[in-house]
């Protein structure tokens, strides 16, 4: 197998690190006002993802620039091409980040009601947009040979990508339902489960529908099979779920996005944008892979440094594996 | 304006900010997990006041440098997407670093520091602090290896058009960089130094001040900081000044406004007259002879060319005229300007080491006036040494406007020793954006800015103010142990 192809790889499981990571720290950010009855419980969500969500947020940078590095012409044409919807998600996930980190540093209900609001949008926007972005990569930019964009500015959005869209934030509300009910107790745990079970089945639709479209373009048969595979995942997840089984329900939403993952990205290869305005135009592995001996570099690097990012992340988790509920939240205390 | 000017007003804007949040945080986390240590060795409780109160402060200055470093790595794709499909092979792989071996450890490891308070035993949760600022340092290693690269071009060949890493190592030794990297980590203790005294002078000069010992030993850590660091900031200073001498005498001939060849040349102190026009025949410099050759050159008699002469060169090597192609926009077939932007880059140059002598003058002076225990009651004092906060953060400011303009037209700067052909306008580089777009991102990029900068300056006051009776409550005990179901920090 060359380089290329294994970093070809190597971004898609940065991808998938990131929706399953962020995935669910963005759900938890969707559904503060709805799962969030009253400040404490605001707090206890916020709090479940407190020490994690910036180490989440990281994936999104690295599978950047990874690409960067690995296939500057991906990561050129994507970029340049998508203007518009990065910068809604550069801005949301700039108010997100300050949110988290500012919303408890005064100590009054309107400021913490204005960062709420910031957590929210910036928990929406970015989630939307990289949906919007991951299938419009998916399903093939209008460039031209010189990999420039030749549609407007606004060519992101049509149904499909706008389906791709909502594959994300459903993909994210039902993670996030079923990441509340994992990591609290009480009352807030059983409303979170309930919610999952209730919108799980329509949420994940999106999903479904984003790789059926994408599967009747550029599908094979072993990526049906995988599509098969999320259908069965999702199903038993919720069923796990229902019977109090949050963990194994959390394990089997990793499947789904596992799938998802692999189905689009099976999709997309050998091409790593494909061009809508003429096949040939279509941006390949091979035509924008880095030179060899930047490659193994790389290689190098991410063979060292994904395993451990895996392990102290993982440890970060273990460390603060706890359940939470509203008895835990410290009072108030700011200047 | 078109797309060019746009993108560049962007990426200026954009950078300038995210570097006023940048070096508080390296400087401050370093300097933070300091005081960890000696409170975890002495177990003397001054010192974890000064942890946890400059450790909040660090705080709400980290979710700023994060949010504005993606905009960061993110703005090369989408509005420099010709530079990036250019350098990508060599500049992407120190980009990428960073992120693999640097970012993911700092936002992990601070996640652990803030919320490990009485969670994790004290030593790992110290490790966690070093693991933090250490990987802060190691950010900024990588990110200035890939600048200097785009301003020293090593470590590859030209394949097809474009240059190809053949050697990571050079990349990452670059004598540009390992210049570049102690004297940016230097202006980031400058910052944290000032920092420190700043907010110390203020509490103890003021009526009722509680905490004493702590307010003491931070303006003292301040103040050496502060001078240490402009130490280490002039050594490598002056070897970055004989480094870009010989790999970009234009920016250093444009930093002296020295239009003409000069044996001996001397340094300008001070210019008067019209630095717009480039040929400067109405510039009259105030001088010190024979400096600048020293400072080109270690000695008093060589050679420092002039901007005439450099032009003349450039035109030679590197065209009279922009190639006429519509993706150049109005430059497209235009005469080329080699010489940067004199007034900025003039004017840069010396408010950078301006106000980096005051920043060490302050921190002197703080030093020598509240030494043995005294304390100046001159309302004078306490005004000055909150100024002084400001005064790193500009010469920062100043630093990275002077040598990032001072290397215009270029955006890769050719390097005279290096593979010919790898280098690039920086005209060159600009995506094929429509303007509308761009003019979008800069309005609401410098717009949301300036908001969080507003929120910011109110925080980071607010918590300066309260002192340690903001951090941590007044009369309980240090270490005290939390019932087992509380958590001991949440948002």
């Amino acid at each position: 197998m060359d380089l290329a192809l294994v970093w070809f790889l190597i971004i898609a499981f940065f991808w998938l690190g990131y929706l399953f990571l962020e995935g669910f720290d963005f759900g938890v950010g969707m559904l503060l006002p709805v799962l969030g009855r009253d400040e404490k419980e605001r707090r206890v969500m916020v709090n479940t993802i407190g020490p994690v969500w910036d180490g989440n947020e990281v994936w999104l940078i690295v599978a950047v620039g990874a690409t960067f590095a690995a296939f500057p012409g991906w990561y050129a044409t994507l970029l340049s091409s998508a203007y518009l919807p990065l910068l809604a998600v550069l801005v949301g996930l700039i108010g997100r980040g300050v949110a988290f980190e500012y919303r408890g540093k005064v100590d009054s209900v309107r400021w913490r009601r204005n960062w709420d609001r910031v957590i929210v949008i910036g928990s929406w926007l970015p989630a939307l947009g990289v949906g919007l972005l991951l299938s419009w990569n998916v399903l093939g930019l209008p460039i031209d040979a010189a990999g420039n964009r030749v549609g407007s500015a606004f060519s992101a959005f049509q149904w499909e990508t706008l389906l791709g869209a909502l594959a994300i934030v459903g993909f994210s509300l039902v993670h996030g339902a079923v990441f509340v009910a994992l990591k609290t107790e009480g009352d807030i745990r059983s409303r979170a489960r309930r919610l999952a079970l209730r919108i799980g089945p329509v949420a994940l639709l999106p999903m479904l529908g984003l790789l059926l479209v994408v599967q009747t373009r550029a599908g094979s048969s072993w990526t049906w099979l995988v599509v098969g595979l999320v259908v069965i995942a999702a199903i038993l997840a919720l069923v796990f779920l229902s019977a109090g089984r949050e963990g194994r329900a959390f394990a089997l939403m990793a499947v789904v996005i596992i799938g998802s993952v692999v189905a689009l990205f099976g999709a997309l290869y050998p091409d790593v944008i494909p061009s809508t305005v003429d096949p040939a135009f279509s941006l390949t592995i091979e035509s924008t892979a880095s030179s060899p001996y930047t490659l193994k570099v790389m290689t190098w690097i991410a063979g060292f440094g994904a395993p451990a990012v895996l392990v102290y992340q993982g440890w970060t988790y273990w460390v603060f594996r706890k359940r939470i509920g509203t008895g835990h939240i410290p009072p108030v205390r700011v200047p | 304006m078109d797309v060019l000017d746009l993108a560049r007003w962007q990426f200026g804007i954009t950078t300038v900010y995210h570097f006023l949040m940048v070096p508080l945080t390296i400087g401050l986390a370093v300097l933070v997990a300091g005081m960890q240590t000696a409170w975890v060795r002495t177990g003397d409780v001054k010192y974890l006041k000064m942890t946890k109160f400059w450790g909040k402060l660090m705080l709400v200055n980290f979710a700023m440098g994060v949010v504005t470093g993606i905009v960061q790595e993110f703005q090369f794709g989408m509005s420099w997407s010709a530079y990036s499909r250019f350098v990508g092979d060599a500049f992407g792989a120190p980009l990428a670093m960073e992120g693999l071996l640097a970012f993911f450890v700092e936002s992990t490891f601070l996640g652990l520091w803030i919320f490990g308070w009485d969670k994790l035993p004290k030593k790992v949760h110290l490790a966690c602090a070093w693991a933090f600022s250490l990987a802060t340092v190691l950010s900024a290693y990588f990110i200035l290896a890939a600048n200097s690269w785009m301003q020293h071009p090593v470590g590859v060949e030209l394949v097809d058009g474009r240059p190809r890493l053949t050697s990571i190592w050079a990349l990452l030794t670059n004598n540009t960089a390992l210049a570049a990297i102690p004297h940016t980590i230097a202006g980031c203790f400058a910052v944290a130094g000032a920092f420190l005294v700043g907010v110390a002078v203020w509490h103890l000069t003021r009526r009722r001040n509680e905490e004493t010992a702590v307010w003491r030993s931070s303006l003292k850590l301040g103040g050496v900081v502060g001078m240490v660091s402009f130490a280490l900031l002039a050594v490598t200073g002056d070897i970055q000044g004989k480094l870009m001498f010989e790999q970009q005498p234009m920016k250093m001939a444009a930093a002296e406004a020295l239009c003409h060849t000069e044996q001996p040349a001397g340094f300008s102190v001070f210019a008067i007259g019209d630095l717009t026009r480039p040929d400067c025949e109405n510039v009259k410099s105030i001088t010190v002879p024979a400096l600048l050759s020293f400072l080109a050159h270690n000695d008093f008699t060589s050679e420092v060319k002039g901007i005439e002469d450099l032009t003349k060169e450039y035109k030679a090597k590197y065209g009279e005229f922009y190639p006429v192609d519509p993706q150049l926009g109005e430059l497209s077939g235009q005469p080329i300007d080699y010489v940067p932007n004199l007034p900025v880059t003039y004017w840069g140059f010396r408010f950078m080491i301006g106000f980096g002598a005051l920043a060490a003058l302050a921190a002197a002076a703080a030093l020598w006036l509240t030494r043995k225990g005294r304390m100046p009651a001159s309302p004078w004092f306490r005004r000055a040494a909150l100024a002084g906060i400001a005064t790193p953060f500009v010469a920062n400011s100043f630093g990275w406007i002077f040598t990032e303009t001072g290397r215009q037209p270029f955006v890769v700067v050719p390097n005279p020793t290096g593979v010919d052909g790898v280098w690039m306008f920086t005209a060159r580089g600009v995506s094929g954006l429509t303007v509308g777009e761009v003019l979008t991102s800069l309005i609401v990029l410098t717009l949301v800015y300036a908001a969080l900068a507003v929120l910011e300056v109110f925080l980071l006051r607010r918590y300066a103010r309260a002192g340690i009776a903001g951090v941590m409550p007044p009369g309980k005990p240090a270490a005290e142990k939390k019932p087992d179901d509380e958590l001991a920090f949440a948002y």
